[in-house]
């Protein structure tokens, strides 16, 4: 994997390791961290503070029982693991996101996405595929595909959208993203991403809200969205 | 094996037992890491918004979880209390999600979906003594300056995101993505790493934030 040019935030990193991003922007992460060890070194840092802020809570007495009542939970059989990905994945897939099709959708998944991932047209050039449920925090995740020289709708976000190119590339209106690296844009930035290259860029797209599309393309394009 | 002092809280030896939880099943060991991390998991979760008893309840699960997963903790890696946040931290929002979805816990495999870190992490510069480290990152969070604890604070105990941070404290978004930055800069140079590999990114994707009196 080549040098990840652009990473989340420090603020991002930081909230991904307290656990407080939302679980689309947190996949989004994830997916970058795969290839990028100075945002691993960060967000390890970071459950460093965790561990200290834990380790420094003024303890609260746990119930009397609560020891005898863990004990006896120690033999317990081990759920199953959850299935491993068949194989079958895409290359360009990174692990994280392999395990959450797992989850989404079983483990043959991927073999069904021999024939279908089940994408949906989004709009000309530009195809969707919903990776998961609405999150708890209201966010979504969902994987676009954009043929090359495709425009997106012209869009913002009532929240943080993290963007990573799992293949191909894009450009928007401020630099010039490749495989790894993530766009994180903050709330109510208008971006107009446009694929590079001569085959689709793929992306995970992560929002903390539902975006709002704007213009008439994006009027019309939001229904599709589903969310 | 070593005793560990309950005054003193010596790193090392609650690493050393959860290597003999890992490696020998070693009952006594685990309810020793119990009576030590269990009230203050108890109190961390109740600072994140949790009832007692759902805090018990917590507790409970993320220590199962640490007792079937000590056999990963490598103590060159993490620290103990970084390497049990790190499982409570997940046990946690696993839980959540099954409850938002209302379905049955046996039905959701979450448990590998969650993103984690610590399965992945390799750390190249950093295997060299855990249990220091994690002292003088104590030491460096208790010497922040409070606008910048207080970001951190609202992060981990709050557990909020910079963008509730800054409608919590009607500051704008990047005068809290700056304080967190200067945060972990802090922390990074109580660990003795003065360069801060991505600083030309991080001019470029923070701007500075505008003046605030806040
Ligand atoms: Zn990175």
């Amino acid at each position: 994997m080549t040098d990840t040019r652009h990473h989340p935030s420090e603020a991002t990193l930081m909230a991904f390791a307290a656990g407080a991003l939302d679980e689309g922007l947190a996949l989004v992460v994830s997916c970058h961290l795969v290839s990028c060890p100075a945002c691993r070194a960060l967000v390890a840092e970071g459950e460093m503070i965790g561990g200290a802020l834990l380790d420094s809570s003024q303890p609260a007495p746990l119930a009397d029982d609560a020891l005898s009542r863990m004990m006896a939970r120690l033999d317990e059989p081990e759920p199953p693991p959850p299935p491993a990905t068949d194989g079958n994945a895409p290359a360009w897939m990174p692990a994280p996101l392999a395990r959450q099709m797992n989850a989404l959708h079983g483990p043959s998944w991927a073999a069904q996405a021999r024939r279908s991932l089940g994408w949906r047209w989004l709009a000309p050039g530009v195809r969707q595929l919903s990776v998961m449920r609405r999150t708890r925090g209201g966010g979504t995740a969902r994987l676009l595909s954009i043929a090359p020289g495709t425009t997106l709708p012209h869009h913002d976000h009532g929240g943080l959208e993290l963007t990573c190119v799992l293949d191909g590339a894009f450009h928007d209106e401020r630099a010039l993203y490749q495989t790894g690296d993530v766009a994180e844009l903050e709330p109510d930035t208008p971006h107009q991403p446009v694929a590079e290259g001569n085959h689709p860029c793929l992306c995970l797209i992560a929002n903390e809200q539902p975006t709002r599309f704007s213009g008439l393309v994006g009027r019309l394009t939001q229904p599709l969205i589903g969310f | 094996m070593s005793q560990p002092d309950p005054a003193g809280d010596a790193g090392s030896d609650w690493s050393a037992l959860l290597v003999a939880v890992g490696q020998r099943r070693d009952r006594a060991a685990f309810a020793r890491l119990f009576a030590h991390f269990g009230p203050r998991l108890k109190s961390y979760l109740m600072r994140l918004g949790a009832q007692p008893n759902q805090a018990e309840d917590v507790v409970q699960e993320a220590m199962l979880m640490v007792w079937r997963k000590a056999h990963l903790f490598d103590p060159q890696r993490a620290e103990a209390a970084t390497w049990l946040f790190t499982i409570a931290r997940n046990r946690r929002i696993d839980l959540l999600r099954r409850d938002g979805r209302g379905g049955p816990a046996a039905s959701l495999p979450w448990e590998d979906n969650l993103p984690d870190p610590v399965d992945e992490t390799p750390l190249p510069d950093e295997r060299l003594d855990q249990t220091r480290q994690a002292e003088q990152v104590r030491r460096a969070i208790a010497t922040l300056p409070p606008e910048q604890a207080q970001v951190v604070h609202l992060s981990f105990f709050q557990e909020m995101a910079h963008g509730a941070i800054a409608d919590h404290l009607d500051v704008p978004l990047g005068t809290v993505k700056s304080r967190l930055r200067l945060a972990m800069k802090r922390i990074r140079q109580g660990l003795g790493k003065d360069t801060f590999g991505k600083d030309t990114l991080a001019e470029e994707t923070l701007p500075d934030p505008p003046p605030t009196g806040a």
